[in-house]
């Protein structure tokens, strides 16, 4: 009986690489479908960004016709940069909290899934919501806002944003390993609004406080949106691209140090 | 690792065919709560083996050590002859987990279609789609599945690797019977397809209409062991209740008497044979009424099995 049964499926245990970039592209375009799939995932990371963007940085410029589009630019960094944030955190840390926390991961686990394929899919997704965030608040600034930046800026300007998935997913990778699902998005939101207001995504920092101002520095939004600005020429003094790539840098990769050991702790619990 | 043959484990017999996962001396513990001790397992190619047990007896425990998602304090697990969390097992292998939330937002077929990627040679997706009776919905999101078309989901994506050895943990949980009875018609065409199946159940009617072989497992320990006939042979074959003035020591006291209890002003009696127990009851004491005999269901079987394990927990009573 043993001998009918075994051998038809033994010799193919190994996936031919053409199957397993098969593998990487459908879990990314399936992690895709179930996002935008989601209303309060779609709704919240592209509405809130555009609406801001609108009313703050198009509606409540537009009383000072002198400089009217200066906000308009100001904002499409900063709530590029506020988009960009709410995508990997809702969709890397809120999205692997509940999966790790109810099973579903464990699931995954059980089959032969490579585990790159699962956090390649969750950037990939990051990345494309981003991009759409950033393509409509450009187009929104160019109707309403008055904003007129060059091809090659606007193009460096999403660019840059779009690769600030990459530190945010990694906190939201951290936050996804150690919030429970039901308190995950809870967690986001009470780190990422203040945050996002503490580095001046709203209200420019040298509006705010001393305090605020130096405690920005340990943000990495302020260091993200700062790059942003940079490029178009809106930076804070002495406009350093290097410190801020720094920044970012030392948040990644204390964040991933952060969800390795939450994911070792969870092997450990698991396969350990 | 190099322990002698002679510390096979008693309760298994002899076996005409391969084995193709087998754990030794499993012990896991969570903080103060076993849930498992010392156990041993062994299963066969082609065979249907079911996993009885009450909640809490650790069948979904040994499920996840048995897949690699969890590492016993002690003792081995050997599936297809390798660790179980290597990925060469894995790809022979399918699961059917319990499992608390399912993205809702992907369809069955793209579910299906996922998983199948993940394996180097699985089924055409329309014929997984056949087995698992997912035609109709395949192109219905996740979530406004019923919860019979959910399980279906999952035993779809269980099987769409085309393995070989498949753990099914409580598929028919929370079922109705008429979700349960097409659950089983799926289990069983597995199985007429050659495949290996371990199944945890707590039903027990559904052990007994779908195992080669039972294994009841209770407080993370094997209790008992068979075909499901053997099973209920061996725990209790007929139930006696009658009245009487005897005392329940004195009923206890009676040969062939394995378990008795109090129940109302009646005792009810586990026995393997009804005929000599009655006679001698009849004989010590003339009072005798309300006698009735009747077969032990797998559910008294199991009952006892259970309850005989706990040793003596409920003496103490009355």
């Amino acid at each position: 009986m043993a001998s009918t049964t075994f051998p038809a499926t033994l010799a193919v245990t190994r996936r031919s690489p053409a199957r397993t970039i098969a593998l990487f592209y459908k879990e990314a375009k399936y992690e895709l479908l179930k996002n935008v799939r989601i209303p309060v995932y779609a709704v919240s990371t592209v509405a809130f960004p555009l609406m801001f963007y609108v009313l703050f940085g198009i509606v409540l410029g537009s009383g000072n016709p002198a400089n009217r589009n200066e906000g308009a630019v100001y904002m499409l960094a900063t709530m590029g940069c506020f988009g960009v944030m709410a995508v990997s955190l809702f969709g890397f840390g809120v999205g692997l909290a509940i999966e790790r926390g109810q099973g579903w991961l464990q699931v995954k686990r059980a089959s032969p899934m490579p585990i790159a394929a699962y956090f390649f899919a969750k950037l990939f997704s990051a990345v494309v919501f981003s991009t759409v965030i950033m393509l409509l608040l450009l187009a929104v600034g160019t109707a309403f806002g008055g904003v007129r930046l060059p091809l090659a800026t606007a193009a460096r300007l999403v660019g840059i944003l779009v690769a600030g998935s990459i530190p945010f997913s990694s906190m939201g990778l951290a936050i996804g390993y150690f919030a429970k699902p039901n308190s995950a998005p809870a967690v986001v939101n009470l780190v990422y609004l203040p945050m996002a207001f503490c580095s001046g995504l709203w209200i420019p920092l040298f509006m705010l406080p001393h305090g605020l101002r130096v405690f920005a520095n340990v943000l990495p939004p302020f260091h993200m949106s700062q790059l942003a600005l940079n490029v178009v020429g809106m930076g804070m003094a002495p406009a350093s691209t290097w410190r801020h790539v720094e920044g970012l840098l030392s948040f990644t990769l204390v964040c991933l140090g952060l969800a390795a050991w939450g994911y070792w702790r969870d092997e450990g619990k698991l396969y350990g | 690792m190099s322990t002698a043959l002679a510390e096979m484990p008693r309760s298994i017999p002899a076996f005409r065919l391969a084995c193709v996962a087998k754990c030794r001396n499993l012990k896991k513990t969570y903080g103060k709560v076993v849930a498992l001790r010392d156990l041993d397992l062994q299963i066969h190619a082609g065979e249907l083996l079911a996993l009885l047990g009450p909640n809490g007896a650790g069948k979904t425990t040994l499920v996840r050590m048995l897949l690699g998602l969890a590492r016993p304090d002690s003792g081995s697990v050997s599936v297809l002859g390798s660790d179980p969390h290597l990925g060469h097992v894995q790809t022979r292998v399918g699961a059917m987990l319990q499992v608390g939330r399912v993205p809702e937002t992907l369809k069955v077929r793209e579910h299906i279609d996922l998983f199948s990627s993940y394996y180097p040679a699985p089924l055409p997706i329309a014929e997984t789609l056949k087995i698992a009776g997912l035609e109709d919905i395949k192109e219905r999101p996740y979530g406004e599945l019923s919860g019979g078309q959910k399980q279906r989901v999952l035993f779809g994506i269980a099987l769409c690797g085309n393995p070989d050895l498949l753990f099914l943990d409580e598929p028919t949980v929370g079922l109705d019977v008429e979700a349960r009875r097409l659950m089983w018609a799926q289990i069983r065409t597995l199985i007429g397809r050659g495949k290996t199946v371990l199944l945890t159940t707590h039903y027990l009617n559904e052990a007994d209409a779908l195992a080669d072989r039972i294994l009841v497992l209770d407080k993370g320990s094997i209790v008992a062991e068979g075909t499901s006939a053997e099973i209920k042979a061996r725990a209790m074959g007929k139930q006696v209740r009658c009245t009487s003035r005897l005392s329940l020591e004195e009923v206890r006291q009676i040969p062939g008497v394995l378990g008795v209890k109090a129940d109302r002003n009646a005792f009810e009696l586990q026995v393997n044979a009804a005929e000599p127990v009655v006679r001698e009851l009849l004989q010590r004491d003339s009072w005798l009424g309300d006698l009735e005999v009747t077969n032990a269901g797998l559910e008294e079987a199991f009952l006892a099995l259970t309850q005989n394990h706990n040793t003596d927990a409920s003496k103490g009573k009355n």
